[in-house]
């Protein structure tokens, strides 16, 4: 078997090759992005696609999978709020070719807006999920979840974290098995969930859930390691790897399917050692389940509930390590160094003038949110993909028109198409006078220069449609819709000034390349 | 951490040294040598202009791809400030390999923060298995400032088990093709310079 250093980013694209994966969709986002890249630059044989946003991604995945194909969508835990609407219902329908959602969580928000645990997903839409603990494993169980998900007829979760998707190590190379359509049937009582075909594909779903939770006992994701039964510590994902460093004599229940969980397993163990203790990132998942199993484990009274783990925590919580080096510590300060916009970067130009204007700003997601932080300071709310424009016009509702003259929206190219056009047709539509600045760079720059619609590129890197969103904007019903470079400062200026105070919606496109991108 | 057959290695610098390039060279080493080997890295918003490390572990099995703090045998820092922000990460006989090079954030850039000016010394006095060295002439010589982490490993070559000919096997492997004759050049440069005298440059 041939042995190649992989990230688990990677090692998911190449788990999904070897497993016969045909179709491939997802929105870029820390730390998924890698996912589809690697599968676009690796495995040509594999349709591979950004959509536009992850619930379409989804739902391109779903009609693939439906259609006969083995198929795969990859995003962050963020994306999966956004695609949650359609993975509670395709629950119901189940799959026709192998159908598996790649989660990627966040634990310590390197870069995220939250610490969102999805393990809660997958008890929530009763569907299995997998939680690889190194790049290895996220080969072997993104190609086995697609067996499980066609075994089953359910689509099944693989939950990466941050330090599972971006560390390398040793993956083995399997032979692939040999990419097969399934046949389409039409089976409307299936695939189209009516109230009268949603109840009995419910009963369905419990019943999955029956052979699953037997499944989660033996198919050997989920084992016990004996050793020592003094210390018996159940973990799962990276946080077993911790465990195995800083505790080499406790036995261990490590949990790699940590849905359904493996009842009579956990009995098992906990039956059978002295002190019990539940190891995890994030919250007391894991531990609160073994709570309601009759068990008294020792977990987030001990081990933090936010932030990622690291070796040293996990060896204070468990063996009392004393933290203290004999490297002294510099005595002085040290210059912090926050992620900044680059020099030069087009955002720059614009955050300057909304500053001089002291303008209020509802930000959103993208490298110029960095402009809340020194020297900009220019940003004053931001929450998820496409809220900002939504806020806007709650801005305009809570406090008027002359308010909102002192107030923009900016949101870039990408997140603008992502999720931002609903709410600018709201803006229209309820008859607000507010200012849409769309800072288009012409591409998703925060991830990694990503291509979108409105770059006329694809994942695949061929040419295609270039969505206008001038007239995407004006198809709203926004009138004034102005472009400007933003480097011309004085122009951008004056048409900033001039569209804050028109009795009308108005969008500003500012336009100018990112200043990395070739 | 109970194994004594783990070497843990810690690249340390900012956004755009190539800190992460350095550490996938360094795991094709060891993976070649028939290592198990780990490496973690950040990417993302903390990646913009922001401190970069990478922390590469390599031995018979290797479990957390975390260096656990006070667990770093070799600590390799492309500026001064990221090598002192590193330093709980150092074994107490640890070796810290610092580059004589002071990169300032935009917040010093700005006025706002300050750069300390006595990095240098302080960590002479006070760390007493460091190594300072000058990557500028090396660079000069091969005409590209981007082969500075490769500089840097030519310097932590000297100190790791490995001969010379798996670390150009693994720069061969790993660089761009039309940067491949630039680098193992750097390389070289830096390997030579160093060799056997490490530990009398502090």
């Amino acid at each position: 078997m041939h042995k190649k250093i992989m990230l688990g980013n990677e090692a998911v694209a190449r788990g999904a090759y070897e497993a016969g994966c045909m179709v491939a969709a997802g929105y870029p986002g820390t730390p998924s992005t890698e996912i589809l890249e690697s599968v676009a630059a690796n495995y040509r044989g594999i349709k591979a696609q950004w959509s536009p946003n992850e619930k379409v991604a989804l739902d391109v995945v779903a009609g693939a999978s439906v259609a006969g194909a083995r198929a795969m969508a990859a995003m962050k835990h963020v994306g999966l709020n956004v695609a949650a609407d359609s993975l509670f219902t395709l629950s119901y329908t189940g799959v026709n070719g192998g159908m598996v959602i790649v989660n990627a969580d966040d634990p310590g928000a390197w870069s995220s807006q939250n610490e969102q645990d999805n393990r809660h997903y997958a008890r929530a839409a009763k569907l299995p999920m997998l939680d690889p603990s190194s790049p290895e494993e996220a080969r072997q169980f993104t190609r086995m979840a697609f067996d499980i998900s066609e075994q089953f007829d359910r689509p099944v979760i693989v939950r990466i974290t941050t330090r599972v998707a971006h560390s390398q190590g040793a993956v083995n190379l399997e032979e692939p098995k040999k990419a097969k359509l399934k046949p389409f049937e039409r089976n409307p009582k299936k695939y189209v969930m009516i109230p009268a075909h949603a109840r009995p594909r419910h009963l369905f779903v419990e019943e999955q859930a029956k052979k699953l939770k037997e499944y989660s006992e033996t198919s050997g994701l989920n084992r016990i390691e004996w050793n020592s039964r003094s210390t018996g510590i159940i973990t799962n994902g990276i946080a077993y790897q911790y465990v195995k460093e800083v505790c080499p004599d406790a036995s261990i229940l490590k949990i790699g399917m940590v849905w359904p969980l493996p009842d009579k397993l956990i009995c098992e163990f906990c039956n059978n050692v002295d002190e019990l203790y539940v190891v995890e990132e994030l919250d007391p998942f894991i531990e609160d389940y073994t709570r309601a199993l009759g068990y008294k484990p020792r977990g987030k009274e001990i081990i933090p509930i936010c932030g990622e783990l690291t070796p040293e925590i996990v060896d204070m919580a468990i063996n009392q390590k004393v933290p203290g080096n004999k490297i002294p510590s510099y005595y002085g300060k040290l210059p912090g160094r926050p992620p900044a916009l680059c020099k030069g970067c087009p955002h720059g130009y614009v955050f300057n003038v909304l500053k001089k204007l002291d303008l209020n700003v509802n930000g959103d997601i993208g490298c110029y949110t960095l402009a809340v932080l020194p020297p900009y300071s220019a940003m004053h709310t931001q929450t998820c993909m496409g809220a900002g424009i939504g806020m806007h016009v709650g801005f305009e509702k809570a406090r008027g028109e002359d308010f909102i003259k002192k107030t923009v929206a900016v949101i870039g190219d990408s997140t603008f198409v992502h999720s931002g056009i609903a709410p600018l047709i709201d803006l229209v539509y309820n008859k607000c006078h507010g200012t849409v600045i769309i800072l288009d760079n012409r591409a998703t720059a925060m991830t990694g220069h990503q291509d979108h619609p409105a770059t006329g590129r694809t994942l695949m890197g061929e040419e295609t449609h270039e969505l206008d969103l001038e007239l995407l904007a004006k198809a709203c019903g926004v009138r004034r819709v102005r472009k400007v470079d933003p480097k011309d400062v004085e122009t951008f200026e004056r048409v900033v000034k001039e569209e804050i105070e028109a009795k009308e919606p108005s969008v500003i496109i500012s336009l100018r390349k990112c200043i990395l991108k070739r | 951490m109970v194994k004594h057959d783990m070497t843990n290695i810690i690249f340390a610098g900012v956004g755009g040294q190539g800190v992460l390039l350095a550490g996938k060279i360094l795991m094709q080493v060891a993976l070649d040598a028939g290592y198990d080997v780990k490496e973690s890295e950040v990417h993302g918003m903390a990646q913009r202009g922001g401190s970069v490390d990478c922390h590469v572990r390599y031995g018979d099995t290797v479990y957390s791809p975390l260096v656990e703090k006070g667990g770093a045998d070799y600590i390799v820092a492309f500026e001064y400030v990221e090598a002192i922000r590193k330093l709980d990460y150092l074994k107490e006989d640890g070796k810290l390999i610092v580059n004589r090079l002071a990169v300032k954030p935009v917040l010093v850039e700005a006025g706002l923060e300050e750069y300390p000016q006595d990095v240098e010394s302080w960590i002479k006095e006070n760390v007493k298995n460091s190594v300072l060295i000058d990557t500028k002439d090396v660079l000069k010589e091969v005409k590209s400032s981007r082969a500075l982490n490769i500089v840097m490993l030519g310097a932590l070559a000297n100190y790791l088990a490995f001969d010379k000919e798996s670390w150009e096997e693994a720069i061969k492997k790993t660089v761009k093709e039309k940067f491949v004759e630039m680098n193992l050049n750097a390389f070289d440069r830096m390997f030579k310079k160093t060799a056997g005298q490490l530990d009398i440059m502090v």
